[in-house]
C-alpha cells in the first residue's frame, strides 16, 4: 500500500492539496495510507523549504504548489517523477 | 503603452453606454475599466515572467548557493534579489526560515530574504506598473531591496540567535551546508503549462480584491476633487509617514486591493513618499506572519524583527517626500 503525505500549515493550498489527494484516490480505486503534517517542527525533518508538499512513499513530487487531481493520478499509476 | 486600452475605455463607456465624459459616473466607470483590464493583463504577464525565472531558480538552487557561498556582505544583495524572483506566500515563510538556517545561513541574510521577499513579489510589481508607471515601479523595488539588505544586516549584527526557540537553535548548531539536491528534469518547454496554470491561479486568487480596490478608487477618482486630500495629508505633516506605515501593518490580506484605492489618494494630493510608507506597511509587516514566525522566534525578536523593518520604511518615506 502506498504511503502518501501532505505537508502544509494549513493554508488554503495546503488544504486544496489534501483533497485533490482524496479525489485521485477515489477516482483511480487505489488504496494507499493518506497523512497530513501540519506540525512544523515535525515538518522539517523532511527538508521542506515551500508549502504545500506531497510526498508519495517518502518522495517529494510536488513542492511548493497544488498538485491538481490528474497529476496526482498519474503519479499514483506511473510513479513518475514530476519536479 | 495602454493608449489602445484608453481608447477602449472611452468608446465603451461614452459611446457604447452614452454615459457622458463630463460626468462623475461617466469618470468612475471609465478608470474603471480601463483599471481592470490593465491590471489584470499586466499581473498575467508579471507572473508568468516570475514563473519562467524562478524555474531557473528554485528555491532550493538559492538556499544551497547562500549556503555556499559568503562574500564579503555581497550575499545580502544576492539574498535580497532572490526574495524578488521567488513567489511568496507567508504559509512558506516558517518552513523557508527554518530551511535556511539548517543549511547554515547566517540569520541575517535569512532576514534579508524574509524581509525582500513578500515586499517585492509579483502581484505588487504588476499593480504597481499599472497604477504608477515604471519609473515608481522601479523605485519601489529598488527601495525593497535596499531595504532588506540594510534590515537583514542590522538584525544580523545585533546577535538574536539567543531569541529563537530551542529547537531552531538546536538545528542551528548541526547545520549542515550541503543537502542532496533532486535534479531538474523537465525542460522549460514542459513546465511552461505549470506556469501558466500558477499565472491563473494567481490572478484568480487576487482578482476580488482588485476588483473591489478599483471599484473604491473608480469612486474617488470620479466623485472627489483633485487636491481632496492635500489639505489633510501633505508633507508638512512630520508625523503622516510613520502613521501611514503603521496603519499598513493590520491590511494585510487586502494587499491587491489597496494598490489602486492608493492610486487615486496619491492623484487626489497625498504624497508619494508617504503613500509608499504605507503600502510596505502593508504589503510587508503583517499579522498572520507574526503569528507563524512565533513557532520560531520569541516575541520579543518578532518585535525587533517587525520594529527594525518599520523604521527603515519610515525612513524611506521621508527619503521619497524629499526627493519626489
Amino acid at each position: 500500500m502506498k504511503q502518501i503525505k501532505v505537508l502544509g500549515t494549513g493554508c488554503s493550498k495546503c488544504k486544496t492539496t489534501y483533497n485533490n489527494v482524496l479525489e485521485a484516490l477515489k477516482q483511480t480505486g487505489i488504496e494507499a495510507e493518506v497523512v497530513k503534517i501540519e506540525d512544523i517542527e515535525e515538518m522539517m525533518k523532511y527538508n521542506v523549504l515551500t508549502t504545500p508538499v506531497l510526498m508519495i512513499d517518502g518522495v517529494a513530487k510536488v513542492k511548493g504548489r497544488v498538485a491538481e487531481i490528474k497529476e496526482i493520478k498519474e503519479l499514483l499509476i506511473n510513479d513518475a517523477p514530476i519536479p | 503603452m495602454f493608449d489602445w486600452l484608453q481608447h477602449f475605455a472611452d468608446w465603451l463607456i461614452y459611446s457604447v453606454f452614452g454615459i457622458s465624459a463630463q460626468t462623475h459616473l461617466g469618470e468612475s466607470l471609465n478608470f474603471f475599466v480601463l483599471d481592470t483590464i490593465k491590471i489584470a493583463i499586466l499581473l498575467f504577464l508579471v507572473t508568468i515572467l516570475m514563473g519562467i525565472v524562478n524555474s531557473y531558480f528554485p528555491i532550493d538552487k538559492i538556499r544551497n548557493f547562500l549556503s555556499r557561498h559568503q562574500m564579503y556582505g555581497l550575499e545580502y544583495l544576492f539574498a535580497s534579489s532572490f526574495g524578488v524572483i521567488t513567489p511568496f506566500c507567508s504559509c512558506s515563510s516558517v518552513p523557508l526560515f527554518i530551511g535556511f538556517v539548517k543549511g547554515g545561513i547566517p540569520l541575517g541574510i535569512t532576514f534579508t530574504y524574509l524581509i525582500t521577499a513578500p515586499l517585492v513579489n509579483e502581484v505588487a510589481i504588476a499593480i504597481f506598473i499599472g497604477a504608477f508607471g515604471l519609473k515608481v515601479t522601479a523605485l519601489y523595488v529598488g527601495t525593497g531591496i535596499t531595504l532588506g539588505i540594510l534590515g537583514g544586516f542590522v538584525l544580523g549584527k545585533l546577535k538574536l540567535e539567543k531569541h529563537l526557540s530551542p529547537w531552531v537553535q538546536n538545528i542551528i548548531t548541526n547545520a549542515e551546508t550541503e543537502e542532496a539536491l533532486e535534479e531538474e528534469k523537465q525542460t522549460l518547454f514542459q513546465r511552461f503549462p505549470f506556469i501558466i496554470k500558477e499565472a491563473f491561479g494567481i490572478v484568480k486568487g487576487v482578482s476580488l480584491y482588485i476588483i473591489i480596490g478599483i471599484g473604491i478608487g473608480a469612486a474617488m477618482h470620479g466623485f472627489l476633487p483633485t487636491h481632496f486630500f492635500e489639505e489633510y495629508i501633505n508633507k508638512g505633516q512630520w508625523y503622516a509617514v510613520p502613521l501611514a506605515v503603521l496603519m499598513g501593518v493590520p491590511m494585510y490580506s487586502n494587499a491587491a486591493g489597496v494598490i489602486p484605492v492608493i492610486q487615486v489618494l496619491v492623484a487626489k494630493g497625498v504624497p508619494l513618499g508617504t503613500a509608499i510608507a504605507f503600502m510596505m506597511g502593508v504589503i510587508g509587516l503583517s499579522f498572520p506572519e507574526a503569528m507563524l514566525l512565533k513557532k520560531v522566534m520569541n516575541w520579543k525578536l518578532i518585535a525587533i524583527y517587525f520594529g527594525t523593518i518599520a523604521i527603515f520604511m519610515i525612513i524611506s518615506g521621508y527619503l521619497f517626500n524629499i526627493i519626489l
